[in-house]
C-alpha cells in the first residue's frame, strides 16, 4: 500500500510542475464553456419549452463538466502508460514486485488529479461569480452535495478502470491509433460530453441509461444540481456501483491474462 | 512544388505501409465529426431551428468549416506536430537543410487520415446543398469556393501561430485548443449566435467569422451585400502577421536553442 | 575553411528541486539560472582538414556544431564557414555543408534509402550528373548498393549509419559534421565507417569535424584535437605531441626468472606475482632503455613489453587535469 502512495504522490509532483500549462488549461477550459452555454443560451431562445433541463441546472452542469475535466473525460489517456505497451516494453513491468493493473490505474488516477488540481478551483470561483442563469450555482442542500461528492468518485473509479480496458485494447490491437480513436470516439459521444444526455431523444436516452458511460460523468453532474433524485438517483447508484465493480474485475483479469500473453510473445 | 508532390507521394508510401491502421484512423476521423453531427442532428430535432438559421443551412455553416479545418490539418499538420518536431530534434534538421523552413513543415508531415473528416464534409453538403433552398447560382458558388479556400487559409494561419508559441513556450499550448480545435467545434454554428462580443472578436481579431459568417449570411440570401463574397480573400490577409511571427518565433529559437 | 572568433553563448535554464513542497513552490515563483554554455571559442581549421572535438558531456560540444551548422545564433563572436555567417546566410550555408547526427536519423523511415537520397537530391538541387556520379561512388565505397531498395526500418544499425553518412555526402558538402558517427556500432561497421570518412577526406578535400566518446575513431580519424571543458578551449593541438606530453608515465611489464629485482628511482610496482611483474616508469627520471638494462643487471628478464598510454587514459587524465 505505502507503495502505491508514494507512487501516487510522484505522479501527483509531476503534475504540480506544469504552472503554465495549468494556467492555458484554465482559461482553455473556461472558454469553452463559455462557448458551449452561449450555444445552449441560443437555443434555449429559440424553444424555450423544448427544453429538457432547468437552463441555470445546464451552466452548473457544463461548468462541472470543464472544471472536473481532467477527472471525468473518457478520451484523457496516460502517454507513459500507452508507449509501455506499444514499445514493446511490457516485460520490464514484470519485473517490478507490484500487481502491474493497481500500479497503472494508479498511475492513471495520479495523472488526472495532478491536472484537475491545479484547474478546478480557479474556474469554479470565477463561474460562481458569473450573472444568475449562466453561472455555477451550488447544490440545492448539503446532502445532495454529500451524495454528489460519492456518485463523483464511483464516476472516477469507473472512468478509470474504462481507462484501463482502452490501455488492454491497445495492446490487443495490431493498430493502436485507430481502434482507440473509434473507441473514444463513441464513447465520448455516449457519456454525454457532446451534449448532455437529456438533450438526446427519448429513445436514445433510456438506452444510455442502463450503460456504464452515463455514470462516469452525467449522473454526477446532475445529481449535484437536483436533477437527478429519489429512486432515480438511487437506481442509478447502484447501478453505477455495480458497473464499477465489473468494468475494475473486467480490467484486472484482462491485464493479467495481457500480461500472460506479452511474456509468451516475449514482450 | 515538384519537390512538394514529391513529398506528396513519399507520405502517401508511408501511410500505405501500415494499410490496417491507416483506414481503421480515417474510419476514426469520420466517427469523430459523425458524432458531432449527430449531436447537432438531436438539438435540431428538438429545437428546429437556432437564431433564424434551419437545420440544412446550419449544416452548409458545418460542412464548410468542417472541410477547410481537416484540409488544413492534413497539409499544415507540421505546425500542429511542432512540438514534437522540436523536442526530437527534427526541426534542427530542418535548419541545416537549404529550402525555406514552413516549405519544409509543410512538407515533413502529412495526416492523411484527417481525409476521413473531409469525406464526411463532402457527405454532409451532398445533404445540405439540395435541402438549403438556396439557388445555385455562379455567384453562390464562388462564395462557397472562397469561404472553404479561406477558412483553410486562415486555420492553417491559426496553426502556424500555434507553432510559434512552441519557440517561446512548451507548456501552456493548451489554450491555442480553442483557436483550432475550439473554433472548428464552434464554428459549427452561425458564429452570430454566440454574441457580438465574439462575433466581433471573430471578425477584427482571428477573422474566421469573414469565412464563415458573412459569406454564409449572403449564401443562404440572408443578405444582399455582394461584398460579403470576398470577404474571406480579405482573410487571408491573417497569413501575414502569422507569417511575420513565425519569423520572429525563429530567430529566437536560434538564439536560445531548445 | 572555418574560422571561429570568440563566440559566447549563454542560456536561461529553469531550475526545480527536488521533493512535493518545492514543487509547489516553483508553481507560484521559478527561479531561472544562467548557464554559460561557450565562453569566448575561437578556433581555425583549415580545408581539407579533420578535427576531433572532444569533451566530456556538458561541456559545449553540441552547442558549438549547432552555432557552426545555423542552427544556433551566439550571443557574440564571429564565424565564418566558406565565406558564410552560417546564423546569417543559412540557406547558403546549409548548402555546403554535410551534418550526422549519430543518434538522429534523416531518413524517412518507412520507404526505402533510395527514395530518400532522391528527396535530398531535390532539397539540394543536386544536378543529375552529379547525384548519380556521387551516389556510385558512396554506394561502392560503403557497399550499400544491395540495402538501397530496402525501407530504412529494416535496415541495421550499422547499415543504417552508412545510409546516413552517405546521404549528407550526396551534395558535395565542403564541410562535413560528424556527432558521433560510430556510436552503437559493433566493429566492423565502425571500422568500415572510419575507413570511408577517411577516405572522403583524402579524395574529396572535405573538411571533417568529428564529435565522440569513442577515443579510437580520433585516434583513427584525426591529427589533430580540440577539447573543449566547461565553455573553453582547454587544448588545441596534435595528438601525438599530446600523447607525449601526458604519457610521461609508462607501463612496463617483465617477466623473468631468478630473484625478484630490486628497484631504483622511477620505477614503481603496480602488480607482482612470482616471475612477473607490471611496473610503472616516470619517464623524467629515468627513460625506458635504461630502466630496462637496470632491470636486466638485476635478474635475468626473459621477456618484456611497454605498454603506451592509451588516447583514452590521456583523455581520462586531461579531464582530470582540468577538473572538468
Amino acid at each position: 500500500m505505502k507503495s502505491y502512495v508514494s507512487f501516487f504522490r510522484i505522479q501527483l509532483t509531476a503534475g504540480l510542475q506544469y504552472r503554465a500549462a495549468a494556467l492555458a488549461g484554465i482559461s482553455t477550459q473556461f472558454a469553452w464553456g463559455f462557448m458551449e452555454i452561449l450555444l445552449f443560451s441560443a437555443f434555449y431562445r429559440a424553444d424555450p419549452n423544448a427544453f429538457p433541463m432547468n437552463f441555470s441546472d445546464l451552466s452548473s452542469y457544463i461548468w462541472l463538466q470543464q472544471g472536473l475535466l481532467a477527472l471525468t473525460a473518457s478520451w484523457f489517456i496516460d502517454t507513459n502508460i500507452l508507449n509501455t505497451i506499444t514499445s514493446g516494453n511490457l516485460a520490464y513491468e514484470l519485473c517490478r514486485p507490484i500487481n502491474l493493473y493497481h500500479m497503472w490505474i494508479i498511475k492513471n488516477m495520479a495523472s488526472r488529479i495532478s491536472k484537475a488540481v491545479l484547474r478546478c478551483f480557479p474556474i469554479f470561483i470565477i463561474a460562481a461569480m458569473l450573472p444568475a442563469p449562466y453561472r455555477l450555482s451550488f447544490s440545492p442542500n448539503l446532502f445532495t452535495f454529500f451524495i454528489f461528492l460519492f456518485s463523483l468518485l464511483l464516476g472516477f473509479l469507473l472512468i478509470n478502470a474504462y481507462s484501463m480496458l482502452v490501455y488492454i485494447l491497445t495492446f490487443y490491437t495490431l493498430s493502436p491509433v485507430g481502434v482507440r480513436i473509434i473507441w473514444l470516439a463513441a464513447s465520448e459521444f455516449l457519456t454525454g460530453a457532446l451534449i448532455p444526455i437529456p438533450f438526446f431523444p427519448e429513445s436514445m436516452q433510456t438506452v444510455l441509461k442502463f450503460l456504464p458511460f452515463a455514470a462516469m460523468q452525467n449522473l454526477p453532474f446532475r445529481i449535484y444540481s437536483g436533477d437527478i433524485a429519489g429512486t432515480e438517483m438511487i437506481n442509478s447508484l447502484i447501478l453505477q456501483i455495480v458497473w464499477t465493480i465489473v468494468l475494475l474485475l473486467c480490467g484486472s483479469v484482462w491485464t493479467n491474462r495481457m500480461l500472460k500473453k506479452a511474456v509468451i510473445q516475449g514482450g | 512544388m515538384k519537390l512538394y508532390l514529391k513529398y506528396i507521394s513519399i507520405h502517401l508510401r508511408c501511410a500505405m505501409q501500415y494499410k490496417a491502421s491507416f483506414f481503421l484512423t480515417l474510419i476514426g476521423q469520420v466517427l469523430t465529426s459523425f458524432t458531432a453531427f449527430l449531436s447537432m442532428y438531436y438539438l435540431f430535432e428538438r429545437f428546429s431551428s437556432i437564431e433564424g438559421f434551419t437545420f440544412s443551412q446550419v449544416l452548409l455553416c458545418f460542412a464548410v468549416i468542417l472541410l477547410s479545418f481537416s484540409l488544413s490539418e492534413c497539409f499544415a499538420r507540421g505546425f500542429d506536430l511542432f512540438p514534437n518536431m522540436i523536442g526530437n530534434g527534427e526541426f534542427d534538421r530542418i535548419l541545416i537543410r537549404p529550402k525555406n523552413e514552413i516549405f519544409q513543415i509543410l512538407a515533413s508531415k502529412m495526416e492523411f487520415t484527417r481525409l476521413g473528416r473531409v469525406i464526411q464534409a463532402i457527405c454532409i453538403f451532398c445533404y445540405a446543398i439540395p435541402h438549403s433552398e438556396v439557388i445555385w447560382t455562379f455567384d453562390k458558388i464562388l462564395t462557397l469556393i472562397f469561404m472553404i479556400i479561406g477558412g483553410f487559409l486562415v486555420f492553417s494561419g491559426i496553426f502556424i501561430l500555434y507553432a510559434v508559441l512552441c519557440f517561446f513556450t512548451l507548456e501552456g499550448l493548451e489554450f491555442m485548443n480553442i483557436l483550432t480545435n475550439g473554433a472548428m467545434e464552434y464554428g459549427k454554428y452561425p458564429f452570430s449566435i454566440y454574441g457580438k462580443q465574439i462575433l466581433k472578436f471573430l471578425t477584427y481579431i482571428v477573422p474566421l467569422a469573414l469565412v464563415q459568417y458573412y459569406p454564409f449570411l449572403y449564401l443562404i440570401g440572408h443578405s444582399q451585400n455582394h461584398f460579403y463574397i470576398f470577404l474571406p480573400l480579405i482573410a487571408s490577409l491573417f497569413l501575414i502577421p502569422c507569417f511575420l511571427l513565425w519569423k520572429f518565433g525563429v530567430k529566437h529559437y536560434q538564439s536560445t536553442g531548445s | 575553411m572555418i574560422e571561429v572568433k570568440h563566440v559566447r553563448k549563454t542560456f536561461k535554464v529553469a531550475r526545480r528541486n527536488a521533493g512535493f513542497a518545492a514543487a509547489v513552490k516553483t508553481l507560484l515563483h521559478k527561479q531561472f539560472e544562467t548557464v554559460e554554455a561557450l565562453k569566448d571559442i575561437s578556433f581555425t581549421i583549415p580545408d581539407g582538414e579533420m578535427v576531433g572535438y572532444i569533451g566530456p558531456n556538458g561541456a559545449g560540444k553540441s552547442s558549438t556544431i549547432k552555432i557552426i551548422s545555423g542552427i544556433l545564433t551566439p550571443d557574440s563572436g564571429e564565424c565564418n564557414i566558406n565565406g558564410y555567417t552560417p546564423w546569417k546566410h543559412r540557406i547558403q550555408h546549409v548548402a555546403q555543408i554535410g551534418v550526422v547526427f549519430g543518434q538522429r536519423s534523416q531518413l524517412w523511415w518507412d520507404i526505402p534509402v533510395i527514395d530518400s537520397f532522391e528527396l535530398i537530391k531535390d532539397i539540394y538541387r543536386i544536378p543529375e550528373s552529379t547525384y548519380r556520379k556521387n551516389l556510385q561512388m558512396l554506394t561502392d565505397l560503403l557497399d550499400i548498393s544491395e540495402i538501397l531498395k530496402t525501407p530504412t526500418r529494416q535496415l541495421s544499425l550499422g547499415q543504417r549509419m552508412r545510409c546516413e553518412i552517405s546521404a549528407s555526402l550526396l551534395h558535395n558538402p565542403k564541410v562535413l559534421f560528424l556527432d558521433e558517427p560510430t556510436i552503437g556500432l559493433d566493429a566492423v561497421s565502425k571500422i568500415a565507417v572510419r575507413e570511408f570518412i577517411k577516405n572522403i577526406n583524402r579524395e574529396q578535400k572535405t573538411t571533417v569535424i568529428l564529435t565522440t566518446h569513442d577515443m579510437q575513431d580520433i585516434e583513427a580519424l584525426t591529427q589533430r584535437i580540440i577539447l573543449i571543458g566547461k565553455g573553453k578551449i582547454l587544448l588545441d593541438g596534435h595528438l601525438e605531441d599530446l600523447k607525449n606530453q601526458y604519457s610521461d608515465q609508462k607501463e612496463l611489464i617483465i617477466s623473468y626468472s631468478g630473484k625478484s629485482p630490486q628497484l631504483c628511482h622511477g620505477l614503481h610496482i603496480i602488480k607482482q606475482i612470482p616471475g612477473r611483474a607490471e611496473l610503472k616508469i616516470d619517464t623524467q627520471v629515468i627513460s625506458v632503455s635504461k630502466a630496462i638494462s637496470y632491470l636486466s643487471e638485476q635478474t635475468e628478464l626473459t621477456d618484456f613489453s611497454i605498454k603506451h598510454t592509451s588516447t583514452e587514459e590521456m583523455v581520462v587524465k586531461l579531464y582530470q587535469e582540468f577538473a572538468i
